[in-house]
């Protein structure tokens, strides 16, 4: 056993370069066992980088490891976990055609006993609260189930320090809890755990001691205990974080997008039927609708986008026209714009410059930016450039490839193309997944103020902070089902949570 | 009753190459590699084996022979694909046509040549009964031991296989080795006991067919062995019904086996459920390692 004085894993100096990029800069941190770390900082401050390493998927350019007090070099994820390092993955690694004992079974060394192994899986995962059927494929699994396969991954191997990366960005709030529960149990047991969020709440509530880094640079140790939210949120951008505005005392419009009784047929097992969906959505508010990610939300968009047609034309009514037959560009034309949630590869063409990307979702409303199918260039530029001076776009050069901006810069600029054109409905799915706070901060805000000025605007995201932080209403999706939008001060934390579980399903409260 | 016996060796000697030269695709692409060299790697074995049996004399040795043609084509397509990261469906194209090439230009100097033909017991070879025992073998590696669930793995999500500490490429190689092998074998099959002369180009085809195949038995070992051999009795019962005389033309009759293929494709695709259970995920692109 270790002493409480000497760490269990020292990270000294280590410095990790990528072409001219210093991810870590003399990055230096201790780990005791027992005790619940988190990591902090932005994204692309170097914590996957830094974690990378400690899970031997990286190697260090200069610095060294220091494991239970002798100096060692770690070569492979194969040799930190017969360490006891274990990992949960923040896009999770595991493999969606296989069962979830196979998953399993690939990361634990040994004998190859399927059986054994699965009665093994389901007595430890009922031991710690976290019930899981072996013999189910990941495909059918819900996003918070696959993270339990992760967990359960780990724990089979008796970790030291397990590293959890974003662990509660997938989960309800009551799933959050239940993992808490699980993680103090560990740490009581004498497992050290890295725990990376960039939900301050939650690290306040949970953790021991918290490092935070900062472009690559250690800027901080503390006790989040001590801290406040946003002291902590000051250490990771260093400066303060720009306030939203949210709309106060909001004169409702007309209906601006209503939802009647819109239902999908499932694709096939792997994506959500949509369920008698009924909403409106009024000029001059904000509707959110918040839910787990997998529950409906990616089809609901394409449902109200037009890239799944209704069955009933009179189920999508935009500004009081029946547009459930109509295709993407179509609506387009009826005033509503639209922002989906992959960035890349949905929202916009990687390989593309970004004044051709302007093109992709305006040719049908811009008159003279494809007048007969001939393009102006010098017109998509122009659009370009007024988003991207709007939004501040930080880019390398005049006309940059979608694929070569950074993920907060390029959503910036999906948004703003289409804010530009100033929508009467706006659809937006995850509006800033993945974005860090600032850029997070100038697209709420955008949002808002499109609300301001009379439009109708629809969100849709896991975020419960950016929801409360935004919505003037919010209803919740489960399984394809999505209950009343209710005004958002009505909601508790957990209230919401009991609705992202299902509470309001038909089936159940039946 | 003899009638009936002769047609079904037939059908099973018409069906072996497929099935062995399927079941090497399969692995292949299960790892994530899509491979249209096959039709090249199956010829190359088929000169090869004719080539070794007749400057030897012994057909066993012939086998090994077209194993090794396989295996050959198979490693300059593995490094090409996996070492230099072509792109796979091109390289695969240019592997069939070098291969279709080269054996010719081998087997110049074989045409007509007489072999001794691989032994056989009523028709029965030693070959027929390892392509059994082949898919059987298969089968379990894949979905009852480690190796197969490691292949799998890296065929469904390459990514994540490899931040796991599993070797993308390692594996990748092995299988398309195998692949070749198989090819190989399949070739060699042909020319030393299908019928044991060389004429250029005379695996017609049957290289892409075994690529269709793998899709239509949706990646599994089983149907593969079906497909195959829907497929071997179609083509010989075309033949035969050639010659009753039934006034239908024997150009559709010889297209028919392709045109269920097509068919029967068509029907596995519609069924997306069955489809995206076992596709690999990572079929046909190319691993980069991200340090």
């Amino acid at each position: 056993m270790n002493s409480g004085a000497s760490p269990l894993l020292q990270a000294d100096h280590i410095v990790k370069i990528f072409g001219t990029l210093r991810a870590n800069d003399d990055v230096s941190l201790s780990i005791k066992a027992g005790e619940i770390h988190a990591l902090l900082g932005e994204n692309g401050a170097g914590k996957s980088t830094l974690v990378k390493m400690i899970y031997g998927a990286l190697q260090p350019t200069s610095g060294k490891f220091i494991w239970q007090g002798k100096p060692l070099e770690i070569a492979s994820p194969a040799q930190a976990r017969s360490l006891g390092i274990g990992m949960v993955f923040q896009h999770f690694s595991l493999f969606e055609a296989l069962t979830a004992a196979e998953n399993i079974a690939l990361a634990l060394p040994g004998k190859f006993q399927m059986n054994e192994l699965s009665s093994r899986v389901t007595k430890l995962s009922a031991d710690y609260g976290l019930p899981l059927d072996p013999s189910a494929s990941i495909a059918d699994l819900s996003v918070g189930q696959r993270q339990r396969v992760e967990i359960v991954r780990c724990l089979l191997q008796n970790p030291k320090l397990l590293i959890l990366d974003e662990p509660t960005s997938v989960l309800t709030p009551q799933e959050a809890e239940q993992l808490f529960i699980t993680l103090r149990r560990l740490a009581s047991e004498g497992c050290a755990i890295l725990y990376i969020s960039h939900r301050l709440e939650e690290v306040r509530k949970l953790c021991d001691r918290a490092t935070v880094l900062r472009q690559g640079k250690v800027v901080a140790t503390c006790d989040p205990r001590q801290e406040t939210p946003a002291s902590m949120a000051r250490m990771m951008v260093g400066s303060d974080v720009m306030q939203v505005h949210a709309i106060s005392g909001n004169t409702k419009g007309p209906v601006r997008l209503a939802l009647q009784k819109l239902t999908t047929a499932a694709q096939d097992n792997f994506s959500v039927q949509l369920k008698n969906i009924n909403l409106d959505v009024h000029g001059g508010e904000v509707v959110a609708i918040a839910g787990v990610a997998g529950n409906g939300q990616s089809e609901l968009f394409d449902a109200i986008s037009g890239e799944i047609l209704a069955v009933q034309n009179n189920a999508v009514l935009m500004d009081g026209v029946a547009a459930g037959h109509d295709g993407v560009t179509l609506r387009r034309k009826h005033g509503a714009a639209f922002v989906p949630e992959e960035r890349l590869g949905h929202a916009a063409v990687p390989n593309f410059v970004l004044s051709n990307n302007a093109i992709l979702t305006r040719h049908g409303t811009d008159a003279d930016l494809a007048s007969r199918g001939i393009i102006n260039s010098a017109i998509a530029f122009k659009i370009a450039d007024q988003v991207i001076k709007a939004f501040d776009v930080r880019k390398g050069k005049v006309d940059p490839e979608a694929r070569s901006l950074s993920g907060g810069n390029l959503q910036k600029f999906t948004v703003g193309r289409e804010l530009d054109r100033k929508p009467n409905i706006l659809v937006v799915n995850q509006p800033t997944w993945g974005v860090d706070a600032g850029a997070a901060a100038t697209i709420r805000q955008a949002l808002i103020d499109l609300a301001k000025s009379g439009a109708a605007v629809l969100v849709i995201s896991q975020d419960l902070d950016e929801i409360f932080e935004i919505a003037d209403r919010i209803a919740v999706i489960s399984r394809g089902q999505l209950s009343e939008a209710l005004p958002a001060k009505t909601y508790t934390l957990e209230k919401i949570g009991l609705l992202m579980a299902g509470a309001h399903e038909v089936s159940h409260a039946a | 009753m003899d009638q009936f016996l002769a047609i079904a060796i037939t059908i099973i000697t018409a069906s072996t190459p497929l099935l062995i030269a399927g079941l090497g695709e399969l692995v292949v692409e299960r790892s994530g590699v899509l491979n249209l060299g096959v039709e090249g790697m199956m010829v190359m074995g088929a000169v090869c084996g004719f080539g070794a049996a007749y400057a030897t004399g012994n057909p066993y040795l012939g086998i090994v022979a077209s194993i090794f043609g396989g295996v050959f084509m198979a490693l300059l397509f593995g490094f090409l694909t996996l070492t230099l990261l072509a792109n796979q469906v091109a390289t695969g194209l240019a592997i069939t046509l070098l291969g279709l090439g080269l054996s010719a230009l081998i087997g110049e100097s074989l045409v007509g040549q007489p072999i001794a033909r691989l032994p056989n017991f009523h028709g029965i070879d030693i070959l027929i009964i390892f392509s059994f025992i082949l898919t059987a073998l298969v089968s379990y590696m894949l979905f009852r031991t480690r190796a197969g669930l490691v292949i799998r793995a890296v065929g469904d999500n390459h990514a994540s296989a490899h931040a796991m500490g599993f070797g993308v490429i390692a594996v990748r190689y092995a299988c398309v080795v195998f692949g070749g092998a198989c090819a190989g074998l399949a070739g060699g099959y042909l020319s030393l006991a299908y019928t044991p002369q060389w004429v250029e180009n005379m695996t017609a085809g049957r290289g892409w067919i075994a690529l269709a195949l793998v899709v239509f038995a949706t990646w599994l070992p089983g149907r593969l062995l079906v497909g195959a051999y829907l497929f071997g009795a179609i083509s010989i019962l075309a033949y035969i019904v050639q010659t009753f005389a039934w006034g239908i033309p024997s150009q559709l009759l010889s297209s028919l086996p392709y045109l269920v293929t097509v068919a029967a494709l068509v029907v596995i695709s519609g069924n997306r459920q069955l489809m995206r259970a076992n596709t690999p995920t990572c079929l046909g692109q190319s691993f980069v390692p991200d340090r």
